[in-house]
Order: structure tokens, then C-alpha cells, then sequence
């Protein structure tokens, strides 16, 4: 082999500057045309199937969908899935933290918590919530060695809201906090002794250095259980809460256009959890910061990339030549 | 005579039935620069760990400026250190790592001033003041605000020597600072400790740099199986190795 003689010979590089970049034909692709005429003449059949079924009123879809009690149910559905994932997210950390710790007690309290909320239904676990007031009617809320003492009816304090969220909520931390405790675990240990040797204390380790590092590794997931929590929050219809889910069967039980109504739903739900797909991108970005040499690009940009430089090679900045070793010909490889 | 810097006494650890360390014995004078030197698993870096309690010691008595490392004696009577007392003593001694571990979600300026600023409390304008100058120190004052990926290993390993002196120690370790480098870089780290160490700073440093050993160490301590096999002057134990372990080691590595 020698140091580039023969390339110089080739007529086709400049003797100077940057070679001109290489323009081949590209292979061809046929069976993804194939690929594509099948899905497509598979999704159109679905299509037409669902498009002239005989007993499906398209028009009870579009009369329901922007029905105000409808959008009530989806506002009501995301303020449950918000308030139960911020439960979840912050007694997660709290859980994980705690399962991580030397302290036996604190690591086994954490322990029999997950078990027990990840080890019953959450669908029993609403339904638990909703029903407390029958086995303690009364709430008396005390401050130890002080004359104060708080009395409230159950069913006041635990409404069907409150027992959603409390059932959700609790569910998600059991879960939330496996997927912390993933994360910390991730984070390299030099870190913590880095850390430590520093002079830092645990807590301080945990919060300035584990944490926000643990949080790429967290993040995904957690976009993950936002959107099934989305769907799970469903589930609080045992509750009677009026989410999405509640509301639609409520009005199919009136006018018994089950189907339509449960498409309805199903185009709301969609809608919400392809928002937060989304934005779940945007979340990731922020949180590769110095982790990544290039940040990720953004659906957007990956979009217009696939659309209009399908088979553009990248883009690249000025020449500029290298520098010329004085020996470089002798030094024949 | 001052209190030395560092005072191992009959140093004994051991994790489960591996004896790492069976019996160190050394001083440290205060601005005296100490190079261990050994085979990998001799238990260099895990004395090195004990000094600042990353490890704790089953045995002897080790000392970092007269005060016990982890432990407080009363009397007869030795008691463990509260975790704040540990990380309070941490702080007074700077270490350098193999692997760097600067923190990758902070530049270079805020990997230095983040425990001057948590764990001493200090303002911030007088943390990133130092933080600055001891940037220009080890000759990176343009890439302050970089963060750790983008810059070399080299450059990386000062960024870590720095962030270390910011406490302001009083004592600095060293566990094999210039082991993952490629060695073009070698030099420019070794030039920092050097500077280091001709300010006066106490540095113990676990290195498999004999040149380095030579030039800037005050004493030599060759370790092996964990105990110390031969110690004197560099020049002397580098030059005319006493014990046939500590000379088929050295004909392997100079």
C-alpha cells in the first residue's frame, strides 16, 4: 500500500482542494414498494369495512365530538392524569431514594410499599379509596398534646376526585419509583465518590449530582407512564369521576349508540396522547445537555430532513487544506 | 517536630477474606510530595481511598493532620465519625481521580465552583472569581463555559485538579491521574501537579509515572500484596532497588 499516489492520479480529484463528493446511483428498494402497496390496500379495506358498516352512524361521531359534556370529560381526564403523575413522580423520588438507603428501616418501608401498591389492581385500589367511608365514616384529624382535634365526614373528604387520585396516584409511585431507582442506579458511582471527596453529603450528592443526571434515564419511561396513565385514568369510572371514558358511556347508556360514542372517546384519547408524544421529545432534549456532543433533532426537524434531503449527503463547511508534512512521501505504509 | 500531614500506623483493610492492605506504615511531612508506586491490586489506591474515608479501615491508625480519619478518640474509648463530620474533613482534602469524573451536566466553571458554593457556603462571587483564576492555572481559561464531553482527557483531568484545589485543601491525592490518557497528553496534567507540588502542596500521588516519581517526589513508597516493600528517596530506590520484587517490577515499567 502507499500514502495516496495512486488517487492523485485519478483525473477525476482536483490536485487541490476538497474532492467533489461523491455522486452514485443508490441502490434500489423495490420490495419496500411491494411493502408499501400492501399495507395500503390492507388499511384501505379496514377503512372501507369501518366507512360503510351498516349500523354505524358517522354522523353520531361528529355530532358527539365536540359535545360540551364530552370536552368536560377530557379536561376532567387530564387533570386527573396531571395530578396523579405529579403524585406519582414526587413520592416516586421520595420511594426511591428511601429503597436506596443504608438506613434498614427507611429501605424497608419503601420495600413493602411497592409490593403491596404494585401487587393489587389499581382498578381495586380506586375502588377501595371510593369505598372508605363505609368502613370509617368519620375522619378525626388530631394534633398530638394540643386540644385540637379536626372531625370530617369521609365521604366529604375522599370525593369520587379524591379517590381517583389518591388510587392512580399512589399505583404510579409504586411503579414511578422502580423507574427512579433504575435511573440512580445508572448514574456512575465515580460520580458519587467524586462527589463525596468533595465533601458533599448525601443528600446534597443526590440532589446536585445523582438526580439530574439519573434524569435521562428517567425521563423516557416517565413519558411512557404519562401516556398510560392517560388511558388507565379511564379506570376512575368505577369512582364515578366524570373523566372522558365515564362521560361517553353515560351518554351511550341514554341513546344506545355505543360504538360511535366509544370512537369518540377513542379520538380524544388519541388526540391527547399524541400531544404528549410530542412534547415528550422536547423534555429529552433538555435534560441531554452535556451528555450528547449534538442534541437530538427535534421530530420537526427530522421531518423536513426526511421530505426535502432524502439523499443529500450533509452539509459541510469551508475548505480548508490540511497542513503538509515536509517527509509525508517517504513515509510509504 | 510539626505534625506530619499523613500518619499511617499499621494500616489493615480487607474486604471479606482479601487482605488489601496488611500493615501500612508511613508519614507524610506537610509539603512533602510522597509517589506510591506499585502493581495493579498492591493496594495503592485503596490506601490512597482510606485517607479520605472513601474507604473505611479495619485496623491501625491512620491520621490526616494529627486528627484520626472516620474516628474520634476519647480517652481509650475510639468513636465513629457522624457522616457531616466525615464530609467536613473530606472537604480539607482534594482528590484527583483516574477516570476524572468531572460532573457531565456542568461546565468546567461550575463543576469548580459547585462545592465551594454547597459545601463551604462561600459567595458567589468570590467562588467564581477563584474559579476562574484557577482555570487560567491549569491553562484552560477558554473553556470555562464548555462542559466536561467536549473537551480532551487531558484537559478534562486539570478541569478535575482544579475543581479540587477550589476547596482550598490542604492535603491533595492523586490515584493514577495520568493512567487514562493517551500519552500525548500526559504531559500537560504532569505540568499542573508539578506546579503544584513547587507551590507546596502536600500531594500523595498513586502514579506509573517514574519520571514524574523522580523529578517531582520528595520520597518513594513501592507497594505490593499490601504492605510497603521498599521506600526511601526516588532517586535512590528508582536507581538501586533493594529488594528483587521492587527490581523486577521497575525493569518491567522503566
Amino acid at each position: 500500500m502507499s500514502t495516496g499516489q495512486d488517487a492523485i492520479s485519478d483525473p477525476t480529484i482536483p490536485a487541490s482542494g476538497r474532492p467533489a463528493a461523491i455522486k452514485a446511483i443508490p441502490v434500489r428498494h423495490p420490495w419496500r414498494w411491494v411493502a408499501a402497496l400492501v399495507v395500503l390496500a390492507f388499511a384501505a379495506a379496514v377503512v372501507y369495512t369501518f366507512a360503510t358498516a351498516p349500523g354505524l352512524q358517522w354522523s353520531v361521531v361528529g355530532q358527539f365530538l365536540f359535545y360540551p359534556e364530552i370536552l368536560r370529560g377530557v379536561l376532567v381526564t387530564l387533570e386527573l392524569t396531571a395530578i396523579a403523575m405529579v403524585i406519582g413522580v414526587v413520592l416516586g423520588v421520595v420511594l426511591a431514594v428511601m429503597r436506596l438507603s443504608v438506613n434498614p428501616v427507611v429501605s424497608s418501608v419503601s420495600w413493602f410499599y411497592i409490593w403491596f401498591f404494585r401487587g393489587t389492581p389499581v382498578l381495586v385500589q380506586i375502588f377501595f379509596w371510593y369505598n372508605i367511608g363505609s368502613i370509617l365514616p368519620y375522619l378525626h384529624i388530631g394534633i398530638p398534646f394540643t386540644q385540637f382535634v379536626w372531625v370530617g365526614t369521609t365521604t366529604r373528604i375522599v370525593t369520587p376526585l379524591l379517590a381517583a387520585i389518591l388510587g392512580l396516584g399512589f399505583n404510579e409511585a409504586a411503579y414511578m419509583s422502580e423507574i427512579v431507582r433504575a435511573g440512580i442506579i445508572s448514574v456512575d458511582t465515580g460520580q458519587t465518590e467524586a462527589a463525596q471527596a468533595l465533601g458533599m453529603t448525601r443528600v446534597l450528592v443526590m440532589r446536585r449530582i445523582v438526580l439530574p443526571q439519573a434524569m435521562r434515564v428517567i425521563i423516557p419511561p416517565t413519558g411512557n407512564e404519562t401516556i398510560s396513565m392517560l388511558k388507565t385514568s379511564s379506570l376512575a369510572y368505577i369512582a364515578t369521576v366524570g373523566e372522558l371514558f365515564f362521560i361517553q358511556k353515560e351518554i351511550s347508556n341514554f341513546n344506545y349508540d355505543i360504538i360511535e360514542l366509544v370512537i369518540v372517546a377513542s379520538i380524544w384519547y388519541l388526540a391527547m396522547t399524541s400531544v404528549l408524544t410530542f412534547g415528550q421529545y422536547y423534555v429529552e432534549r433538555y435534560f441531554a445537555r452535556g451528555a450528547s456532543r449534538q442534541l437530538p433533532p427535534t421530530p420537526l426537524q427530522r421531518f423536513r430532513r426526511l421530505l426535502f434531503h432524502f439523499h443529500e449527503p450533509p452539509p459541510v463547511g469551508p475548505f480548508e487544506p490540511p497542513p503538509i508534512y515536509p517527509h509525508h512521501e517517504d513515509r510509504v505504509i | 517536630m510539626t505534625t506530619p500531614m499523613v500518619l499511617a500506623e499499621s494500616v489493615y483493610k480487607c474486604y471479606g477474606r482479601l487482605e488489601v492492605l496488611r500493615g501500612i506504615n508511613l508519614s507524610v511531612a506537610p509539603r512533602e510530595v510522597l509517589c506510591i508506586v506499585g502493581p495493579s491490586g498492591s493496594g495503592k489506591s485503596t490506601f490512597l481511598r482510606c485517607i479520605n474515608h472513601l474507604e473505611k479501615i479495619d485496623g491501625g491508625r491512620l491520621s490526616v493532620d494529627g486528627e484520626l480519619v472516620g474516628y474520634r478518640q476519647r480517652g481509650d474509648k475510639i468513636y465513629e465519625l457522624p457522616d457531616r463530620e466525615v464530609c467536613r474533613k473530606r472537604a480539607e482534602i482534594g482528590m484527583v481521580f483516574q477516570r476524572f469524573n468531572l460532573f457531565p451536566h456542568m461546565t468546567a466553571l461550575e463543576n469548580i465552583m459547585e462545592a465551594p458554593l454547597r459545601v463551604k457556603g462561600e459567595p458567589q462571587g468570590v467562588v467564581e472569581q477563584r474559579g476562574r483564576s484557577l482555570l487560567a492555572r491549569v491553562g484552560l481559561s477558554d473553556k470555562v463555559d464548555v462542559y466536561p464531553n467536549h473537551l480532551s482527557g487531558g484537559q478534562q483531568q486539570r478541569v478535575a485538579i482544579a475543581r479540587a484545589l477550589a476547596m482550598q485543601p490542604k492535603l491533595m491525592l492523586f490515584d493514577e491521574p495520568t493512567s487514562a490518557l493517551d500519552p500525548e497528553l500526559v504531559g500537560e496534567v504532569l505540568d499542573v501537579m508539578r506546579g503544584l507540588a513547587q507551590d507546596g502542596m502536600t500531594m500523595v500521588v498513586v502514579t506509573h509515572e517514574m519520571g514524574f516519581a523522580r523529578e517531582v517526589g520528595d520520597s518513594l513508597v513501592f507497594m505490593d500484596g499490601g504492605v510497603i516493600v521498599e521506600s526511601g528517596s526516588p532517586r535512590e530506590v528508582l536507581a538501586n532497588p533493594q529488594h528483587e520484587r521492587t527490581r523486577s517490577f521497575l525493569s518491567k515499567v522503566l
